[in-house]
């Protein structure tokens, strides 16, 4: 207390784990995974009038330099097994945005032969968007949500293997 | 040229190996024999005044009563601005139709997608492999009792719901 | 990657041939495709697409639901241009149970599916810029696809997936002041795509990584099969509309762009991007020409909910942007179609890529890519 009341004014006083929330939120980079109708839509976020660089987010080319991948279209079954690797591939800790109907439960093509419903039965989710496709705005919403959910992150404890905090997650890989 | 004039070269050229021409309620189509259609392709497209230089599509459609898969090739000619309709059938149980990869580049993957969806052997084919759908997969999800696995590579791809597809 | 070893003597030197994976993730629009990449140091040998991360059984599904029901998976066929998909059902199920569309509806088609065509071609060129590194093009497009999804969203209520025609005509009919709406549009436009010019497409560079690049002849063309601005790119003057008419493209007065290799080649990858450019001027020339010709009247004819057709199958070709796309649809008189086949631009488009690749640098297959301006559920469907 005495520490606080005796700093001068340019100085603010957190937590450690704010802190690193704070600096990991501001900054979370998606992987570009467009699979189908709901990619263009993540382009149009990503564009002018959205426009997610707001938020400090860029696109990534690779899986190794993301901390978020937004799974943006219908999740086949001959994709559901390199989306599992591409997942792997992304260093900790690292954040899941399922973006659309086909991608949370199936959606349109839930009944389909070579559909996987749900990407939450590969890897798991942190945040569901619904619409077939979500407009900007949906997304943009969605992803407010992640950055309050990183925000209330226990750093020291948080790691892949363990459920996150204040979420639904799914079957792990 | 209209589809009699086209029928009536092919007639001349194959005798019955190719069948009536079908008016049909739509379009006109001939019935070709399996055995000729590479000769007849190659015939189509080579033949002055004729010269369909275009697969336009080729699509496969499954007839379970009838016993037989049934190839459909739609045919097209830039120069002359006239189209024909060929129709192939194959026995269900074991369907085999020559490929005509060697008269239109084309149909080379447009017969990798009927065999990959219908199961339909091109014989002659240089590289028939699945090309839609997994290597590994089992079935032809295009025949009419096609029944889907429960499991792809262990994801369940059992729906958890009481609506169903199936006609009742 | 895995290499395999191979003795290569182009000058008597011994090299290895490497196998390359390209995708399904990459950053690029054209959605999931993956290309096996046989090279020779930068020199392709060979690159074999491997298709089908989005195959999504629409066709199968095509069986189940019914005619009417079909109608919002045909969006999912070219979401980028889901008009014309929407077109192609229509029309096919149309001349199976023979139902005549009112003139107002198919004028209303034609409004929609020429936004449609312009948003998509402008996707298309945006991200052949960005494929090949310039990325400023790409926000410009998306600019101007936002103010058409505006106007197709106040037409149909969706910014992407439009669900907007009927088997028998359209949903809604036109706004209040849409005409003026979209005629203002036109006129903010039009400069846009000189900007484009300037900006992209006279730009040296891009000239440099297009012009004589995969060239395809016009033999080649029609032989592979493919269609629309590809083929007009190569200089096959065809055009649906035109040669083939359906709805009321007759009524209106365009013309056709061809490629004619002022940058090199005919059938180069400029050629195929010029093609697109100016085909975004003649949909607006016939925009022009629907919005002041629409006549009064319904827009949707009447049609029972669970027609029957009678037992026989129709192909049918609409112009798409992507190219023609040619529908097989069967039926078998009964609520549901026998089978249903769409026969995509995009499809023929990637056939002929293996093709085109050999001999090409590593770099160079995007540009290919790009310039055929492949949509992966397209081709997969």
């Amino acid at each position: 207390m005495s520490l606080i009341n005796s700093a001068p004014e340019m100085v603010l006083t957190s937590t450690v784990d704010q802190v690193l929330n704070w600096t990991r939120k501001s900054s979370l980079w998606y992987m570009l995974f467009g699979l189908a109708c709901c990619a263009i839509e993540m382009m149009h976020t990503g564009g002018p009038r959205a426009d997610l660089d707001r938020f400090g987010m860029a696109p990534r080319a690779t899986p190794r330099v993301s901390d978020l991948m937004i799974i943006a279209g219908t999740l086949t079954l001959k994709m559901a097994l390199r989306t599992r690797v591409l997942y792997e591939q992304m260093p900790d800790p690292k954040y899941v945005v399922s973006m659309g109907s086909c991608s949370n439960c199936g959606g349109l093509f839930q009944y389909a032969y070579s559909v996987c419903d749900g990407v939450d039965k590969v890897i798991p989710v942190d945040v569901y968007v619904p619409g077939c496709p979500p407009r900007p705005e949906a997304l943009t919403e969605g992803l407010i949500m992640l950055q309050k959910k990183i925000m209330q992150e226990k750093w020291i404890t948080r790691s892949s293997d363990t459920p996150r905090l204040g979420g639904p997650v799914g079957e792990r890989a | 040229m209209d589809s009699t004039g086209i029928h009536a070269a092919l007639r001349g050229r194959f005798d019955t190996a190719v069948g009536e021409l079908a008016p049909g309620p739509f379009e006109a189509s001939i019935e070709v024999d399996a055995s000729v259609i590479e000769a007849v392709c190659t015939f189509l497209r080579d033949e002055e005044g004729l010269e369909f230089a275009n697969l336009s599509n080729l699509s496969g459609a499954d007839y379970p009563e009838l016993e037989r898969i049934q190839a459909v090739y739609s045919l097209f000619s830039y120069k002359q601005r006239h189209s024909i309709t060929l129709r192939v059938n194959a026995d269900r149980a074991a369907p085999v139709i020559p490929t005509v990869e060697a008269v239109w580049p084309a149909a080379n993957w447009l017969e990798r997608e009927i065999f990959d969806l219908l199961g339909v052997e091109f014989s002659g084919h240089c590289d028939l492999r699945r090309i839609l759908l997994p290597e590994d997969w089992v079935g032809y999800p295009l025949r009419k009792d096609y029944e889907e696995q429960p499991d792809y590579h262990g994801i369940s791809t059992v729906r958890e719901s009481l609506l169903t597809m199936k006609r009742d | 990657m895995s290499v395999e070893l191979e003795v290569h003597d182009s000058q008597g030197l011994a090299t290895e041939e490497m196998t390359l994976n390209m995708g399904p993730q990459h950053p690029s629009t054209h959605g999931v495709l993956r290309f096996i990449v046989k090279a020779d140091g930068e020199v392709m040998r060979r690159a074999i697409p491997d298709i089908g991360y989005l195959h999504r059984s629409i066709e199968k599904i095509a069986e189940k639901v019914g005619w009417h029901g079909f109608m919002p998976y045909t969006d999912r066929v070219d979401y980028v241009a889901a008009m014309a998909c929407n077109q192609g059902w229509a029309m096919a199920a149309e001349r199976l149970a023979d139902i005549e569309v009112p003139r107002r509806g198919e004028y209303c088609r034609v409004i929609a599916a020429e936004l449609s065509r312009i948003c998509s071609h402008l996707l298309g060129v945006g991200a052949m810029g960005m494929d090949l590194g310039a990325i400023t093009p790409f926000t410009h497009a998306i600019r101007e696809r936002e103010m058409i999804m505006d106007l197709i969203e106040e037409l149909c209520g969706a910014r992407l997936t439009f669900n907007y025609m009927r088997i028998g005509g359209v949903a809604w009919d036109l706004p209040h002041g849409y005409v003026e709406k979209v005629s203002h549009y036109l006129d903010h436009f039009e400069p846009v795509i000189e900007e484009f010019n300037q900006l992209l497409g006279l730009n040296r560079i891009y000239v440099k990584r297009l012009a004589d690049v995969a060239t395809v002849d016009a033999d080649m063309a029609i032989a592979w099969g493919l269609v629309g601005p590809n083929l007009r790119g190569s200089g096959v003057d065809f055009d649906v509309r035109r040669d083939i008419p359906y709805s009321v493209y007759e009524d209106f007065d365009f013309d056709v762009p061809v490629g004619s290799g002022e940058m090199g080649t005919t059938g180069d990858c400029w050629d195929r991007y010029i093609v697109r450019i100016r085909e975004m001027d003649e949909s607006m020339r016939i925009l022009r020409q629907a919005l002041a010709g629409i006549p009064e009247g319904p827009v949707i004819a009447r049609v029972p909910r669970n027609f029957k057709p009678p037992v026989g199958d129709v192909h049918v070709k609409i112009e798409a942007p992507r190219g023609e796309q040619s529908w097989y649809v069967s039926s078998d008189g009964s609520e549901y179609p026998h089978r249903v086949h769409i026969r995509t631009g995009s499809f023929t488009a990637m056939g002929i890529i293996d093709r085109l690749s050999r001999g090409l640098m590593i770099a160079d297959l995007v540009a290919v890519i790009a310039s055929m301006d492949i949509v992966a559920p397209e081709v997969d469907r």
